[in-house]
């Protein structure tokens, strides 16, 4: 009993300790180390990974580039419009997202569709009308099937692929990917989980403020 | 004499207990069957329309729609197991929509989410078992 209460006191003081730090979110993703001379001295600089150029079309049927992103912070996820299984539970949260940081020109959504083939720009239309979406602050795209599975393996790490065994013979994973003003991943977040989806919000907000300073 | 009131009154408690076993036995089954039915909303149904039935924006119907259940109640099932497309018109709104099949779904499956959405979420629908499920799903529109 002693001990058990012991660890309890332990554990809580610990975790009080954690939650007050000031945190910076970690930057994920591939690393490289570059040397170079500086003042005749060996510097090692890291240098992450970034999301490279990409162009998609939008549900207004208007290009979508990365310079769209410039000097934003935004959510990358992936999606499709008839997926019955937990896209409704990725966008009911990223809702949540979307109507926080409503108007806010520093925040934007991207949603990509990994059914190339029916999700034309018009289905997408409907669909964002559908959910409640207006504007383009939250992007949904359409792009073709090499530049979209591409994007979500290299750009995201996420995983997306089309298997003959599922049902919808379409699979991928719910993240939502947190990228930063300088196009660095900074956090992978599940969607279909309403906690992660409400720290992923916080974090956005610590984004928003590093990038202040 | 005393031996006859005697047996009148134990006949009498007999038979009330015997109801009242009855009616505890009606109320574990539909006890029973609403919680196996929350967990088969939770599996099938629960990602389209919200753990409190609410739906989502226009894209998935709420279930909160108390009268649009009651005047639908005997295709209630139908839906269920075979799935919806099309417009279908809500008290408040409009939807057009597609609700997949979810043919893997037995009878009493869909009797236990009939007793739970009726039953949750504001609706009051009471009772609803195996053989209506079954006689209802031979009746779809
Ligand atoms: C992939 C998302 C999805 C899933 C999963 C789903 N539904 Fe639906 N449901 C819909 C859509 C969309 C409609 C409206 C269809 C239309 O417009 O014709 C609907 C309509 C309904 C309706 C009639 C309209 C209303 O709102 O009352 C009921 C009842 C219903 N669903 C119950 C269920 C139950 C019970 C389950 C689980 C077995 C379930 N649904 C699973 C999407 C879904």
């Amino acid at each position: 009993m002693k001990t058990v209460s012991l660890i309890l006191i332990i554990t809580t003081l610990l975790q009080s300790c954690t939650s007050k730090q000031d945190h910076k979110l970690p930057i994920l993703g591939n690393r490289e180390a570059i040397e170079h001379q500086v003042n005749g001295k060996t510097v090692v600089d890291t240098v992450y990974q970034t999301v490279p150029a990409f162009s998609f079309l939008n549900q207004d049927s208007v290009q979508v580039t990365n310079k769209d992103f410039n000097n934003k912070i935004y959510v990358a996820d992936f999606f499709f419009t008839s997926c019955n299984t937990i896209c409704p539970i990725m966008h009911r949260n990223m809702l949540k997202v979307y109507e926080k940081f409503k108007n806010n020109p520093q925040v934007k959504i991207l949603s990509h569709s990994i059914d190339v083939k029916y999700d034309l720009p018009s289905r997408l239309k409907k669909y964002a009308n559908k959910l409640g979406v207006q504007g383009n602050q939250w992007e949904f795209v359409h792009g073709s099937h090499d530049a979209i599975f591409d994007v979500a393996a290299k750009s995201y790490l996420v995983a997306a692929y089309e298997d003959v065994k599922d049902p919808q013979g379409l699979v991928h994973q719910g993240w939502f990917v947190l990228v930063d003003k300088q196009k660095r991943l900074r956090g992978a977040y599940d969607g279909t989980k309403e906690d992660q989806v409400q720290q992923m919000m916080v974090d956005m907000q610590t984004l928003l403020n590093e990038d202040e300073k | 004499m005393r031996n006859k009131v005697f047996c009148f009154f134990f006949s009498i408690c007999i038979c009330c207990s015997l109801l009242q076993s009855c009616e505890n036995e009606q109320q574990l089954t539909y006890k029973r069957y609403y919680v196996n039915g929350k967990g088969l909303y939770e599996q099938y149904c629960q990602n389209c329309h919200n753990a409190d039935g609410t739906g989502l924006s226009n894209l998935y119907p709420p279930l909160t729609d108390t009268l649009y259940l009651k005047q639908n109640k005997t295709q209630l099932s139908c839906i269920i197991k075979y799935g919806l497309t099309g417009k279908i018109k809500l008290t408040a709104k409009e939807f057009e929509g597609q609700m997949p099949a979810h043919n893997e779904l037995s009878d009493i499956d869909v009797a236990q989410l009939m007793v739970y959405i009726t039953n949750s979420f504001g609706n009051k629908q009471g009772f609803y078992d195996a053989s209506t499920a079954n006689k209802d799903l031979k009746n779809c529109n």
